[in-house]
C-alpha cells in the first residue's frame, strides 16, 4: 500500500492506493508548519482503520521548500563560486537576486579561471589556488554550503567536479551542490538553481527527519519519498541534496493524478479550486514542461516546472454586477459562510453554477432573485474563461480530451470548445495526492554533445544510460526502469555540429531494496 | 540629448522588440548587461546626429555570435575591447558610439562600451529594425566602408578584418573568427564621420524604441489599449488580429526560417494571415494577398498587453495583433531595396510600399 500526500495552499490531501485502488482519501487544512498538516492528513487515514505495518512507501508533495525561501526562513549561509574567469566577468553570480534573498544567503560571489567552451575546449585552465582561496575566505565568513557552476559545465562537467573535490579537502563539512547536476543550458539559470539547492541545505535535512519523525510516531515503518516537479519521486537522500526540485510538484501531482484517474495520457487536465484554475497539457502521462524560465521566490531557474496557465477563476470567485466583472477576488475557503447559495452576501461563480443548474449545493431558494440575464452571462464567462485558457495550452487546433478536477469543477458541464471529451473522474477532489501516491521514480539528464568525434547515436545512447542510472539511484527497480522521453535539439548558428540531447527515465519503485536500506537505516 | 539610466532599459528593450520584426534574440542577458554596466560606470548621454560635432569619430559596435551559445557563456566586454582595437588599427579615437541594429538585443550593445569608455551613443542605427545579416545596414549601402573592422573575444584576442572585396565577405570573415573565439564575439567597425553618420544612419531610433517601450507600458498601467499608444508614436497600421494557429519552423544554414499561421478574430473573423520569416518577419500575406513586404516593419505584439512576441516564442492559441510600419526611407531607394528588398531573401515578387 501505498499513501501519497500532497499539499496545497488551502488544504492538505491524503490518499492511501493498494495496487490500482484508492482505499481510503482525507482532506485537512494545511497549516503554517506545513508538516503537522500532512500528519493530521496521514492520522485521518489511519483513522480510516488501514494497517500500518502494510504500507510499503509513503509519497510526499510539499510545499516547504517554496516557502522557506519565499519567507527566507532556515537559509543555510551560501557561497557561490563560478568557474568562467575570464568570461562572463560583466554578470556575476546572484547578480540578479532580490536584494532580501540575496541577504538572507549572505550573498558571498567568486569568479575563478576554468570553464568550457560549447564545442569542449576549456576557456581556461581551472584556477585550483583561486578556488582553494576562495574556500578559505568562505569559511571564515561562516558559510556553510558552496555552490560550483561552471560556463557549458552539461557539455563537460570536469572542471566542477574537480572545484568540488579541492573543496571537500579544504572544508569535507561544507555542502556542495554543482550546477551540472541540476543543469540545464543557460549559466545564470543553473547557477541560480544550484545556489538554491545549496542554501535549502539545512530546511531540507530537518524537514525530511521532521516527517519521518512524525511517520514513526504514527507507526509507519516505510520510506518516505518526495514528489518532484516532472512528476517522478525521488528519495529523501536525493532530495535532501536536490530540495529545489520539489518546487511547484503540487500542480504536477493534480495532472498525474487526473492522468491516472480517467485513463488520459495525451490531453488536458483543468483542476478548477476555489480562487484560480490550472490547466496544462499531458504528453504520454506526463505534465508538458516548461520552455520559458521559471520564476521561483523572484529567482529565474530554468527547472522542469510544467507548462501551466492559470487564471483567477474559480468556485468562490467573486461575480460584480455593476459594472460587470468577474474576479478576480475569491471567497475561497469561507465559500459556504459568504456566498449566496449557502446564505451569505456575496455572489460568486457557484452561485452561478447553481442557478444555471449545473451544480446541487446549499438551498437554491437563496438565489431565487437571481434574473435569467446575470446566469446566463455568467456562465457564458466562465466557459468563456477556462476555453480561453485550454486553448492556450494547447499545441494544435484539433480537439482533446479534457480531464476536470479540484472542486471547483462543478462550474462547467459536459462539454467545452476544444475538447473532444469531458471527463470527470471519481475521486477528483483528491486528484493531487493521488497522482503523489503512484509517482515513479525519474531520472533526466540533459547534456550538449559535440559530434566531432562521435555519433549521435553515441550521444543519445551515452545520454541514456546515465538518465537510467539516475533513475536507479533515485530508487527506481533497475529491472522497470524505461526511457520515456528523448529530445534532441541541434545548436543553431554553431557550424560544428553540436547537439544538445534530453533524456527522461523512469522505474517503478523499488520498494523491496528501500525496505531493506530502511530497516538497515533504522538499526543503525 | 537625453541620459540612459537604469529606468530607459526596459522601456528600450519593449521597444526594440517590437522594432525586432519578430527576430533579435532574447532580451534578458543584454538588459541585465546594460544594467550592470550603467550600475558600474553610470548613465549614458545620447546625441542625436545633429547634435554630434562635426570632426566627431563614431564607432559603430555589435554582438555577432550563435544566441544558444550566449546564454551559457554570457557576453563580457567584448564590444569594449573591439572598440579598443579598431581605434589602436586605425589610430583614431572614438568620440561617440553607434548601434548597428536597434531591433532586438543588439540596441542596448553600444550603451556597455559607451558607459566603460565614457562616451556617448548617436540617437540612430544602422538597420531602424533588425536584419539577419551583417552587412544589411544602410552604413554600406550608401558608401561606408565596413572594413577595417575588429572582432574582439573575452580573453584579449582580437582580429582585424583589414579590406573585403564586398561587406557579405566581412560577414563570413566575421562569422568564421566568432567560432573560434567561441561564438560569442563582438565587432567595431573603423570610425564614420559626423557627415557619414548624417547622411547614411537611421535616426532617432533609440528615442523611438525608448517611447514604443514607454507607451506600452503606460497603457498597461492605466489600462488603455496598447495597440493604439505604439500607432501614437510611430506611424503604422494594423495589418490582422488573430489566433495563432501553426507555426512551422526549419533550421537551415544557421538561420531560423519557416512560416507563421493567423486566424482572424473580432474584425478580422474568417480571415487568414500568413507570414514567412528569416528570423525576421518578410511578407505577410491576408487571404493570400501580399499586405506587406520588407523592408517595412511586419512586427507580432500580444493583443492584450502590446509585449513583442518573437518567432522563437511563438505558438499555437497566442492571441497577436500583427502591426505594420513604413520602412525608413533609406531602405527604399533602389540602393537599399537591392539589399534588403523581398528580392535580396530570394522573394520574386517586388516591393510593394505599406500605405498608412
Amino acid at each position: 500500500m501505498f499513501i501519497g500526500v500532497d499539499v496545497g495552499g488551502t488544504n492538505t490531501d491524503a490518499a492511501l492506493m493498494r495496487e490500482q485502488q484508492l482505499l481510503a482519501a482525507a482532506k485537512v487544512p494545511t497549516t503554517e508548519d506545513v508538516t503537522s498538516g500532512i500528519v493530521d492528513a496521514i492520522t485521518e487515514l489511519v483513522k480510516q482503520g488501514i494497517d500500518s505495518a502494510e504500507v510499503d512507501a509513503v509519497m510526499v508533495g510539499t510545499t516547504h521548500f517554496t516557502n522557506a525561501l519565499l519567507e527566507r526562513r532556515d537559509l543555510s549561509p551560501t557561497a557561490v563560486i563560478r568557474l568562467a574567469l575570464p568570461a562572463t566577468q560583466l554578470l556575476p553570480p546572484l547578480v540578479d537576486w532580490p536584494s532580501a534573498l540575496k541577504d538572507a544567503i549572505g550573498g558571498l560571489t567568486y569568479m575563478v579561471g576554468g570553464g568550457n567552451e560549447f564545442d569542449g575546449r576549456e576557456i581556461s585552465a581551472l584556477d585550483s589556488e583561486g578556488i582553494r582561496n576562495a574556500v578559505k575566505d568562505i569559511r571564515s565568513q561562516g558559510a556553510r554550503a558552496i555552490a560550483v557552476s561552471g560556463v557549458f559545465s552539461p557539455v563537460d562537467p570536469a572542471h566542477e567536479n574537480e572545484a568540488a573535490a579541492l573543496i571537500r579537502e579544504d572544508a569535507p563539512d561544507m555542502r556542495v551542490c554543482l550546477s551540472h547536476e541540476n543543469g540545464r543550458m543557460g549559466l545564470l539559470e543553473r547557477e541560480n538553481a544550484a545556489a538554491l539547492n545549496a542554501c535549502l541545505g539545512d530546511v531540507a535535512v530537518t524537514t525530511i527527519k521532521g516527517i519521518e519523525d512524525a511517520l514513526d510516531r504514527l507507526g509507519i515503518d516505510a520510506p518516505l519519498f518526495m514528489s518532484q516537479n516532472d512528476g517522478t519521486l525521488m528519495d529523501t537522500g536525493f532530495a535532501a541534496r536536490f530540495p529545489v526540485l520539489t518546487i511547484s510538484s503540487g500542480p504536477t501531482n493534480s495532472m498525474r493524478g487526473g492522468a491516472y484517474l480517467s485513463g488520459v495520457t495525451d490531453g488536458i487536465v483543468v483542476d478548477i479550486g476555489g480562487t484560480s484554475t490550472d490547466v496544462g497539457a499531458l504528453v504520454k502521462g506526463f505534465p508538458r514542461e516548461s520552455a520559458v524560465a521559471v520564476d521561483v521566490a523572484g529567482v529565474r531557474t530554468n527547472f522542469r516546472t510544467p507548462d501551466m496557465v492559470s487564471i483567477a477563476l474559480g468556485g468562490g470567485t467573486v461575480v460584480q454586477r455593476e459594472p460587470w466583472r468577474i474576479g478576480p477576488e475569491s471567497v475561497g475557503y469561507r465559500l459556504t459562510e459568504k456566498s449566496l447559495v449557502f446564505g451569505g452576501d456575496t455572489l460568486t461563480t457557484t452561485d452561478i453554477a447553481v442557478a444555471g443548474g449545473r451544480a446541487k449545493l446549499g438551498d437554491w431558494r437563496f438565489l431565487a432573485g437571481m434574473g435569467r440575464a446575470v446566469v446566463d452571462r455568467g456562465i457564458k464567462a466562465i466557459e468563456d474563461g477556462i476555453e480561453g485558457a485550454v486553448d492556450r495550452v494547447k499545441l494544435s487546433y484539433e480537439d482533446v480530451p479534457v480531464v476536470l478536477v479540484g472542486g471547483g469543477s462543478v462550474l462547467l458541464k459536459d462539454s467545452l470548445a476544444g475538447a473532444s471529451r469531458v471527463i470527470r473522474p471519481e475521486h477528483a477532489g483528491v486528484a493531487n495526492a493521488i497522482g503523489a501516491a503512484i509517482a515513479q521514480v525519474g531520472g533526466q539528464v540533459e547534456r550538449v554533445y559535440s559530434l566531432e568525434g562521435g555519433s549521435r547515436e553515441e550521444a543519445i545512447a551515452d545520454c541514456t544510460a546515465t538518465a537510467m542510472e539516475r533513475a536507479v539511484a533515485a530508487g527506481a527497480d533497475p529491472s522497470s526502469v524505461q526511457v520515456v522521453d528523448v529530445e534532441e535539439v541541434p545548436l543553431t548558428y554553431v557550424p560544428s555540429n553540436a547537439t544538445r540531447v534530453r533524456v527522461k527515465a523512469v522505474g517503478d519503485i523499488d520498494t523491496k531494496r528501500l525496505k531493506q536500506g530502511h530497516k538497515a537505516k533504522d538499526g543503525a | 540629448m537625453w541620459q540612459v539610466t537604469e529606468e530607459e532599459l526596459a522601456p528600450i528593450a519593449t521597444g526594440a522588440g517590437i522594432l525586432g520584426t519578430g527576430g533579435g534574440g532574447n532580451p534578458y542577458i543584454g538588459q541585465l548587461r546594460a544594467r550592470q554596466a550603467i550600475r558600474k560606470w553610470g548613465p549614458v548621454t545620447v546625441l542625436s546626429p545633429d547634435e554630434i560635432p562635426e570632426d566627431a569619430r563614431v564607432v559603430c559596435v555589435g554582438g555577432i555570435g550563435a544566441p544558444t551559445v550566449g546564454i551559457e557563456k554570457v557576453r563580457d566586454l567584448q564590444s569594449y575591447h573591439a572598440l579598443r582595437a579598431i581605434e589602436e588599427y586605425t589610430g583614431e579615437k572614438a568620440t561617440a558610439i553607434i548601434s548597428n541594429e536597434i531591433g532586438g538585443s543588439n540596441s542596448l550593445e553600444p550603451l556597455i562600451p559607451a558607459a566603460m569608455a565614457g562616451l556617448p551613443v548617436v540617437d540612430a542605427d544602422g538597420m531602424g529594425r533588425a536584419f539577419p545579416e551583417f552587412q544589411m545596414k544602410t552604413f554600406f549601402v550608401y558608401g561606408v566602408p565596413c572594413c577595417p573592422m575588429a572582432v574582439a573575444d573575452e580573453k584579449g584576442n582580437s582580429v582585424i578584418i583589414r579590406e573585403t572585396i564586398t561587406p557579405y565577405w566581412a560577414e563570413r570573415l566575421a562569422r568564421a573568427t566568432t567560432v573560434q573565439m567561441g561564438c560569442v564575439a563582438c565587432y567595431a567597425v573603423a570610425p564614420m564621420s559626423a557627415e557619414q553618420v548624417r547622411n547614411t544612419a537611421i535616426p532617432m531610433t533609440l528615442t523611438l524604441a525608448k517611447d514604443l517601450g514607454s507607451a506600452v507600458a503606460q497603457a498597461r498601467a492605466e489600462g488603455t489599449d496598447p495597440l493604439e499608444a505604439i500607432l501614437r508614436v510611430c506611424p503604422g497600421k494594423v495589418l490582422f488580429s488573430g489566433k495563432v494557429m501553426d507555426i512551422d519552423r526549419r533550421t537551415t544554414a544557421g538561420f531560423a526560417r519557416g512560416t507563421l499561421t493567423i486566424d482572424g478574430l473580432d474584425s478580422f473573423s474568417g480571415e487568414r494571415m500568413v507570414i514567412d520569416f528569416q528570423n525576421e518577419n518578410l511578407i505577410a500575406r491576408r487571404d493570400g494577398e501580399i499586405v506587406c513586404t520588407v523592408p517595412d516593419l511586419i512586427c507580432a505584439v500580444a493583443s492584450d498587453i502590446g509585449e513583442p512576441v518573437t518567432t522563437e516564442l511563438m505558438r499555437y492559441g497566442l492571441r497577436v495583433t500583427i502591426l505594420g510600419f513604413p520602412a525608413p526611407g533609406l531602405w527604399t531607394t533602389p540602393e537599399g531595396l537591392a539589399v534588403a528588398g523581398p528580392e535580396a531573401f530570394g522573394y520574386e515578387t517586388g516591393y510593394i510600399p505599406l500605405e498608412v
